[in-house]
């Protein structure tokens, strides 16, 4: 039954996009043309998180730098110092240092968009836009921690006389991998973190034993050479070892490790985004 | 040139279930138990939302979505406005929709009003040059521009629904989809809205409305389409469509379940419950008046002579503020024999007395000095719409006072006398 409620007439003349909305699909196209088109939408949910967090300035901008710095000194006195971990030849303190900056890069991203959605429940339910907005805003907000940290970095670089070679033309690259990873991974959390709520109390969890399985607190050359390829698997193993290529002017570059973590990181990505698409169609549902 | 079709929309919700959201911890466990058990499904219950709702909206028409609560309308528009599908059916759109289901949506507290602007504006789909264009207009119709730059959160409350509502007011697109956002602020302010809103509505755009205020809709609404339990029961013209809601509106289909509730009541002793019914003219009113008196009738039996029998009967609203206590027969000279019997107790609320919130009944019989005959009131529902005299002269305004009763004004011209003082 259609009741037609007037008769038909068009006042502006001008071709107005249609749009048709249907129940949802099982498979539904990516449309990432549409994200593009919510820009500054994403632009201004950046610009809200890094405002609101540095708005009490003084600790906000302290907390990015305090806790990769206090991770160091342990991480220093304890493996370096006692256990004796090898550190490939450099001072233990820069050597891990610089793996605890992208690993905080990515620790921070992972576990904001994961919970991304559920913080964001408000608009969720009230607005549409589209929703891959959230996760990514979320997974960018956090560069302003990894930039103020990063000055400490070229801080301590200057201190232990290290000069990296053209190999920091690459470090864009794995800062680039690093987000893609926390994105990939943290897509599927926080789809999965609306309809099973107990996935944010598994996120400690998995960031503390994602830690320990990245070569942070120790060299990946302690795996056994046939097996690195394979260690790659975890892609945060190629962005740290890539990380100390690039800024540490270590020999080799991780290329076969690296490999392997950009096709993992791909694989989990565009899996990410079907499974998030496929999901959001009843975001609002059941937030 | 229709804007908006609508082909046999429906949607279904899962009610029942305990939480909406579930913890993927049971879901391992069912998993796991699964084959010890057998398949054994929990079935949850299903609720259509909206079944099968077809109808169309012609370009630059406004059109009024009226109903009672859970009648389907806020389902309708977030299934217009794509924050939900539907589960059957399509919908056909042509423009832009600007969708207002709340004012300042994304709204932070600690960021300045002129940052709110931008952020409020960006989340409701304007684009930032949009914005910086407009900025100026939003400000001034806001009235806070001497606190662009304080956080909302130091913001009286009438400030920030004030600086909310002209964000959106401002958003430009073929469709707008509204939803209750009426009523804001103060008179002033709320005549300043409406005026906004009959700008928005005539100014060749689509607008999709849903309110109570009856009306709001009938000055805003060329159209109106009445949702009854998910499904059209009228469309047709604003002022049709709401008289007939009105007068159906009086009669009530909630007394089944009201019975049901009556029968759930703990037996006493001495005392039973026969009936209970809230009426207006005589007849079970499921949505009040305000223009009409309200009668609570209670139909009883007294099983044995009972000194200090009586019933209490007290008015909340819905945030649970108790408004007024009655005792059926509190003004007796002394506490009362009531004697075996069955009896009809009426106790009628005047005409023009409820203002148009939803409020609450509680029924309580007890015997003084001894027990309440139920352990907790027989709790009634009801809602009220405004349909009398009273602010009738300002139809966008909904009052937050819980009382509006016609009060006696009286106003002489005193001109003469005034401007010979002033000329002096």
């Amino acid at each position: 039954m259609s009741t037609a409620l007037s008769d038909a007439q068009n006042l502006t003349g001008e071709d107005l996009p249609t749009l048709l909305i249907t129940p949802p699909n099982r498979w539904i196209p990516l449309q990432l043309a549409e994200l593009w088109e919510y820009r500054e939408l994403l632009y201004f949910l950046v610009w809200r998180d890094i405002k609101v967090r540095y708005k009490q300035t003084a600790l906000g901008a302290a907390w990015a730098v305090m806790q990769p710095l206090f991770m160091m000194l342990v991480f220093s006195l304890f493996f370096g110092r006692l256990a004796r971990v090898p550190s490939d030849g450099m001072p233990y303190p820069v050597f891990t240092f610089c793996a605890l900056i992208p690993w905080q890069l990515f620790a921070n991203a992972l576990t904001e968009s994961s919970n991304s959605l559920i913080g964001n429940q408000n608009l969720i339910t009230k607005v549409y836009f589209a929703r891959l907005v959230i996760p990514i805003a979320a997974v960018l907000s956090g560069l302003v921690d990894f930039l103020i940290a990063f000055v400490i970095l070229i801080g301590m670089m200057l201190f232990y006389g290290i000069v990296p070679g053209p190999a920091i033309l690459a470090l864009p690259g794995f800062i680039l991998l690093a987000v893609l990873t926390a994105l990939a991974v943290g897509l599927w959390l926080s789809a999965l973190n609306v309809q099973y709520r107990d996935v944010r109390y598994t996120m400690n969890f998995l960031v503390q034993f994602w830690l320990f399985a990245t070569p942070v607190a120790y060299p990946s050359s302690i795996v056994p050479e046939s097996w690195r390829a394979l260690y790659g698997l975890n892609p945060m193993a190629g962005v740290v070892e890539g990380f100390r290529w690039a800024l540490l002017g270590k020999s080799s570059p991780p290329s076969a490790m690296l490999f392997v973590s950009v096709v993992v990181v791909f694989v989990l990505l565009v899996g990410g985004l079907y499974y998030f698409r496929r999901m959001e169609q009843e975001f609002a549902d059941i937030v | 040139m229709s804007a908006i079709v609508c082909e046999g929309v429906s949607k279904k919700y899962a009610i029942g279930r305990r939480e909406r959201y579930r913890a993927l911890r049971d879901v391992i466990a069912e998993a796991a138990a699964r084959p010890f058990r057998g398949s054994r499904k929990e079935k949850a219950e299903l609720l259509w939302a909206l079944k099968d709702v077809s109808f169309d909206v012609a370009e630059g028409k406004a059109v009024g979505i009226i109903g009672r609560n859970g009648a389907g309308k806020s389902t309708l528009l977030k299934i217009l406005s794509r924050i939900t599908k539907p589960t059957q059916g399509s919908v056909r759109v042509r423009g832009r929709v600007g969708s207002l289901l709340e004012v300042g949506t994304g709204f932070h507290p600690e960021l300045t009003g002129r940052e709110n602007i931008f952020l409020n504006g960006a989340i409701i789909g304007m684009r930032r040059a949009e914005i910086v264009r407009k900025f100026d207009e939003i400000v001034a119709f806001a009235e806070v521009e001497k606190f662009l730059d304080t956080p909302v959160k130091r913001y009286s409350s009438g400030m920030y629904v004030r600086l909310a509502f002209a964000v959106a007011a401002h958003l430009e697109t073929e469709i707008l989809v509204i939803d209750e956002v009426l009523a804001v602020g103060d008179v002033a302010f709320q005549r300043k809205c409406l005026g906004k809103m009959n700008d928005l509505s005539h100014s060749g755009r689509t607008v999709l409305f849903v309110s109570h205020n009856m009306q709001a809709v009938r000055s805003l609404c060329s159209e109106a389409i009445w949702l009854e339990r998910g499904q059209i029961k009228a469309t047709g013209s604003s002022s049709d469509v709401i008289e007939r809601y009105l007068e159906l509106a009086t009669r009530n289909e909630n007394l089944g379940d009201l019975n049901t509730v009556l029968e759930a009541m703990p037996s006493d002793p001495a005392f039973g419950m026969n009936y209970v019914s809230l009426e207006q003219d005589g007849e079970t009113a499921a949505t009040v008046l305000s223009g009409k008196p309200l009668d609570l009738v209670l139909g009883y039996t007294l099983r044995r002579d009972t000194a200090g029998f009586h019933i209490c009967v007290r008015v909340f609203d819905v945030e649970g503020t108790m408004l007024l206590e009655t005792i059926h027969n509190g003004h007796s000279e002394e506490p009362p024999v009531v004697e075996a019997g069955d009896y009809v107790s009426r106790v009628s609320f005047p005409a023009e007395f409820f203002a148009a919130h939803a409020f609450e009944v509680a029924i309580l019989p007890s015997i003084a000095g001894q027990r309440d005959c139920w352990p907790r009131p027989l709790v009634i529902p009801f809602a009220v719409e405004a349909s009398g005299k009273v602010n009738r002269a300002y139809p966008g305004y909904a009052t937050p006072a819980k009382f509006a009763p016609l009060m006696n004004w009286r106003t002489e011209r005193l001109s003469r006398v005034m401007s010979a003082k002033v000329s002096q």
